[in-house]
């Protein structure tokens, strides 16, 4: 399903036309802008008021659309230069387990369960570290190790060298232009 | 960047209250004047440390289709398969990793039928094996990276 199909499928309980509902969608990724009011702005530039804009968003939020309305900040500029992948091989039965220790650790920023492929690739559980430097980030993994019941699990860290290709996601246009 | 900004950037990458004064109520929050929270971000605009503020969507409730692949990629053909994955326009990132599987990079697709055509015409460009990770379960989802 597109996003345009998603967004049509539920006018019925929302105040805006579809046509606005995909204006609307549009602005907000470009970008709020950084005014007193800018979900006023906003509604001034597709033709609504700035409740219809608050309870649209608001809608999508509760829908789990938007998982939240933030800023996106460039981590290398801020100094989060080591960008580490940690993957565990971790028994079947512990995943949710072993996984529920890993979210509550502030230094992860992303757990995903993803498919081993053997005999390659044994770890099934990945993720995220972003630290501010190589030692920093194994310091971290080798506290979080130590009491815990992480200690025994066979991982690896997986380091990146370079980032080859960055680009956000950009739905509006994607879906617009069927990619 | 003072005291102030970096209580701004932590409390703003928790979420911006969608309000009809979102910027008063962080400033309430922490104790500064609205003001001073607009022009600080500004600022942190200005300055590339921010790129832009806005939603961060849930990809799959839109419908979306997702993986995280990888390939084990000679040394000497990094560059030529950097391009030949790079080219498609679904491979959203691409990091070279310390690993013998040294390429990885995600694959954004309107459908799983089109992740795998991707993944199967890259294999076939570059006569390498790509090994697919889709995501089973999600646990957490959270960046957060304090100053």
């Amino acid at each position: 399903m597109t996003a345009q199909q998603l967004l049509a499928d539920n006018i019925d309980s929302l105040q805006l036309s579809p046509e606005q509902q995909l204006e609307l969608f549009a602005a907000i990724e470009q970008g709020l802008p950084l005014v007193a009011q800018p979900y006023l702005a906003i509604a001034e530039e597709i033709g609504a008021t700035e409740e219809q804009v608050i309870s649209t968003i608001e809608h999508w939020q509760e829908q789990g659309m938007i998982r939240r309305f933030g800023l996106v900040i460039r981590h290398r500029k801020l100094g989060y230069v080591a960008n580490a992948m940690v993957v565990w091989n971790v028994d079947d039965a512990c995943v949710d387990d072993v996984a529920a220790i890993l979210a509550q650790k502030k230094v992860i920023t992303l757990c995903y369960r993803r498919p081993r492929v053997l005999p390659d690739w044994p770890y099934n559980l990945f993720c995220m570290i972003h630290g501010k430097d190589r030692a920093q980030v194994i310091k971290q993994l080798d506290d979080m190790c130590q009491h815990s019941e992480l200690a025994g699990i066979d991982k690896k860290i997986l380091f990146s060298n370079k980032a080859y290709k960055q680009r956000g996601g950009k739905y509006s246009q994607a879906s617009a232009s069927g990619n | 960047m003072d005291a102030l900004d970096k209580k701004i950037l932590n409390r703003t990458q928790r979420g911006i209250p969608v309000s009809e004064q979102p910027f008063a109520d962080i400033a309430n929050e922490l104790d500064c004047t609205e003001e001073q929270v607009i022009n600080k971000l500004q600022h942190m605009l200005d300055d590339g440390l921010l790129s832009r503020f806005g939603p961060m969507y849930d990809a799959a409730s839109l419908g979306g289709a997702f993986t995280l692949s990888a390939m084990q990629v000679p040394e000497e053909r990094f560059d030529e398969v950097t391009e030949i994955v790079n080219a498609f326009s679904q491979v959203a990132h691409n990091y070279k990793r310390q690993h013998r599987l040294n390429m990885w990079f995600v694959v954004a697709c309107e459908s799983q039928d089109e992740i795998q055509a991707v993944l199967q015409n890259i294999e076939q460009q570059s006569s390498l094996r790509v090994y697919d990770f889709p995501k089973e379960e999600e646990f957490y989802v959270g960046l957060y990276l304090p100053v």
